[in-house]
């Protein structure tokens, strides 16, 4: 691989709480190289918003403690100067996030925002910098740019709103776009316009980008790689086939499980990871999945309820959190997941 | 006189056993003006013509872009909402004109569960009081005491029965929206429309939550009217699948024929459009995108109102409505010129 764009090594966020210490992201190690998509699956509070608002520089860090190294292109982000990463942001590095509400402001028109998000790194003149929010606007396929620029927020639809906010992130070229569940709101033939949208700039900029999703769905259609989140750490990661068609962890086997396949038969049975998240306070000792694992009897000696496993290569590129013997995790997998693992990779290598 | 008497744009067979049967159903919201006289300007025409049916033991999935009418269309066959036009028949009864009243009783037979389990359970009731409610309502005692009937439907959904005393707020989204299948099925009843039940779920929990309502149904032989906009689940889920645009139905057809038959140009774009949990298919899979964004329901466009997004419009599409007619055994649709493609 080329030398990676954004390189995050051993990354941890702690709020301290009234309830105790809530370890968000615990000790989160990836990295993204330009023209590459990486996707971060989990579900809901796995830390997938916290680690990517610790590489904007987002998270106070008065209140949480935030630690491990976040390299852009080479620059460590974590120990340089606040002003240092304020100025990279929006520049270098932009997100767009699941509400464009969030980011947009009610009370200002489009354009006033974009030509606000230009001249915060360039200076240029109001009329240019309204040039290039037009033109933004026309690239995102927004019609007639001219006239949306006069409009607020609440004038467009959700899809135009996602589109704005993903113009605002654009404007600067950055060279890293990390996009927080953006079209998870949206119905699935907007969708596919985002989707398509992103690819087109991702082709003309070289961007780098971060998706967080939950939409497994979305992952195969956009990611190159993928990083599975669980209780604030990385339970595997792999590029897309790793994870589809070789998955070894298993909660990767559960996640797949849940959702219905269109190359399964209607009628087959879901296979869903019983109970629920863990809570962030008080983890478990052992594997933070092991409360939900059908698995950890066949790891000898306790070893999943007392011993922490680390994250191991099974390759270069893939890398697995489990206690459970790799010729066994292959064997359980193409076992689960059936047909879908059966390894159609092997035919054309 | 409603405006469905002029064009009967909906037509579908009728089946012997259905247990809901919907005929040209209409649902119009009326915007009024300003002033003091509030007079009318116009309508939000959620509901334009739908017509199916739903027969014991079968689900019916329901699909479409947000706003098109999903949410009206169920709430209107339940007649929480009263229907602007059309004929609404449960288990061969004629229920479109019933009052409020007389609609308590049928209530035990037809039930809903929502998309929100947070708001849709009153925060300040117990669990207990919550699932026990339709008891209360209908004057049901169970010959074993509510307690304890509530209880089993608690063990019945994969709640802990003990918890019967807690409150909504010390339970998670999954098992909130148990809360809510344990209160819709506490009087056994026949058809329970589900709006979005998993749509704010974790997929995990989506599946836990699929599972128990496709176990419900085989136990309790329920019909299930299925709304979601997650066409894989609804896929999975359902015998049947209803495609709904900017308040009609395009098509109506089995789940598998809805996937890899489709007829109909919007139901091509939609089914494309979703991404398949699987990378290899995805490299190799046609998208028909769609322009531009659904059409306002006030003023739908004249014709075939999906005819602004089609890549398939001609000038016929725009004069005269498509009928929603059986193209193929069992399968219907609306439009001028149905082709079949496979997509997935
Ligand atoms: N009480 C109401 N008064 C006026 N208009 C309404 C009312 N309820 C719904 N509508 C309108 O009717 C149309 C259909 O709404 P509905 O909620 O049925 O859509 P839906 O298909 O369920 O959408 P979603 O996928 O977003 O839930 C929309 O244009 C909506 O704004
Ligand atoms: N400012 C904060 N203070 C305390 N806890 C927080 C804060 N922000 C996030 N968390 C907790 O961190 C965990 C991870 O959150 P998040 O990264 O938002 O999850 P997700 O994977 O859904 O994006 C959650 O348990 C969340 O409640
Ligand atoms: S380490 Fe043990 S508990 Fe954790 S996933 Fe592997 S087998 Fe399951
Ligand atoms: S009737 Fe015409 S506009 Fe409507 S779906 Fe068919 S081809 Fe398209
Ligand atoms: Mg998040
Ligand atoms: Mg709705």
């Amino acid at each position: 691989m080329s030398d990676p764009f954004l390189q995050v090594k051993d990354l941890r966020v702690q709020f301290p709480t009234e309830d105790g210490v809530v370890s968000a992201v615990d000790g989160v190690d990836f990295a993204v190289a330009k023209n590459k998509v990486l996707a971060i699956v989990g579900e809901s509070g796995s830390g997938k918003s916290v680690t990517s608002q610790a590489i904007m520089g987002l998270i106070n860090r008065k209140t949480a403690k935030v630690t491990g190294e976040i390299r852009l292109d080479g620059e460590e982000l974590l120990t340089a100067r606040p002003e240092q990463v304020r100025s990279l942001r929006g520049k270098r590095m932009a997100m767009i996030f699941q509400d464009p509400l969030s980011s947009l402001h009610p009370f200002y028109s489009i354009g006033k925002q974009l030509v606000e998000a230009v001249n915060v790194h360039q200076d240029v003149s109001r009329s240019a910098a309204m040039q290039q929010a037009r033109d933004m606007l026309d690239r995102v396929g927004i019609p007639n740019p001219d006239r949306r620029l006069k409009d607020y927020p609440h004038n467009l639809s959700g899809g135009m709103r996602q589109r704005v906010m993903i113009a605002m992130a654009l404007l600067n070229n950055p060279e890293l776009l990390i996009a927080d569940e953006p079209t998870t709101a949206l119905d699935v033939t907007v969708q596919a316009q985002i989707i398509n949208l992103l690819r087109d700039l991702q082709r003309e900029f070289g961007t780098a980008i971060i998706l967080i999703t939950h939409d497994l769905g979305v992952v195969a259609d956009m990611a190159d790689d993928v990083v599975v989140m669980y209780g604030g750490r990385v339970v595997e990661r792999g590029s897309i086939d790793d994870i589809y068609y070789r998955p070894e962890m298993p909660y990767t086997w559960g996640l797949l499980g849940s959702v219905p396949r269109m190359d399964a038969g209607r009628n087959e049975r879901l296979q869903p990871i019983p109970g629920q998240p863990p809570s962030l306070i008080r983890l478990p000792k052992g594997c933070v999945f092991r409360p939900r694992c059908a698995y950890h009897e066949l790891v000898p000696g306790n070893r999943c309820d007392t011993e922490r496993p680390d994250l191991l290569p099974v390759t270069p590129e893939h890398a697995v959190r489990c206690h459970l013997d790799p010729a066994q995790r292959r064997e359980i997998a193409a076992e689960r997941l059936g047909v879908a693992t059966a390894d159609p990779a092997m035919e054309d290598k | 006189m409603t405006a469905v008497d002029e064009s009967n744009t909906s037509v579908v067979a009728r089946r012997a056993d259905a247990l809901l049967r919907v005929e040209q159903v209409q649902k119009y919201f009326p915007i009024t003006g300003g002033g003091l006289l509030k007079r009318k300007v116009g309508d939000v025409k959620a509901v334009e013509s739908i017509s199916f049916d739903v027969v014991p033991g079968e689900t019916l999935g329901v699909v479409g872009e947000s706003g098109c009418g999903k949410s009206t269309a169920g709430r209107t066959v339940m007649k929480l909402l009263d229907p602007t036009g059309g004929k609404i028949e449960f288990e061969g009864r004629d229920i479109t004109h019933l009052s409020r009243k007389e609609m308590v009783p049928l209530r035990r037979e037809m039930q809903m569960i929502f998309q929100d389990p947070y708001s849709s359970l009153n925060p300040r009731h117990t669990v207990g009081s919550i699932i026990s409610a339709p008891f209360k309502v209908q004057g049901v005692k169970p010959t074993r005491g509510v307690q304890a009937e509530v209880q089993d439907l608690m063990a019945r959904v994969g709640l802990n029965p003990e918890h019967y005393n807690r409150y909504p707020n010390e339970f998670s989204g999954g098992q909130r929206q148990r809360i809510g299948i344990a209160r819709a099925i506490a009087l056994r009843p026949k058809l329970i429309v589900c709006d979005e039940p998993v749509s704010a779920l974790d997929v995990s929990i989506q599946a836990q939550v699929v599972n128990l309502l496709e176990d419900l149904q085989d136990e309790f032989r329920l019909a299930y009217i299925f709304i979601a906009h997650d066409l894989s689940v609804v896929r999975h889920i359902s015998d049947r699948i209803a495609v709904m645009y900017l308040g009609r139905i395009m098509e109506l057809a089995e789940s598998e024929r809805i996937y890899k038959a489709p007829l109909h140009p919007y139901t091509h774009a939609l089914t494309s459009a979703v991404p398949l949990p699987d990378p290899r298919a995805e490299r190799s899979r046609e998208r028909i995108l769609l322009h531009g964004d659904l059409p306002s329901p006030i003023n739908p466009p004249s014709g075939c109102v999906f005819r602004t997004r089609c890549p398939k419009a001609q000038d016929r599409c725009a004069q005269e409505i498509p009928v929603l007619r059986e193209l193929a055994p069992g399968h219907y649709g609306a439009c001028h010129f149905p082709e079949e493609r496979h997509l997935i």
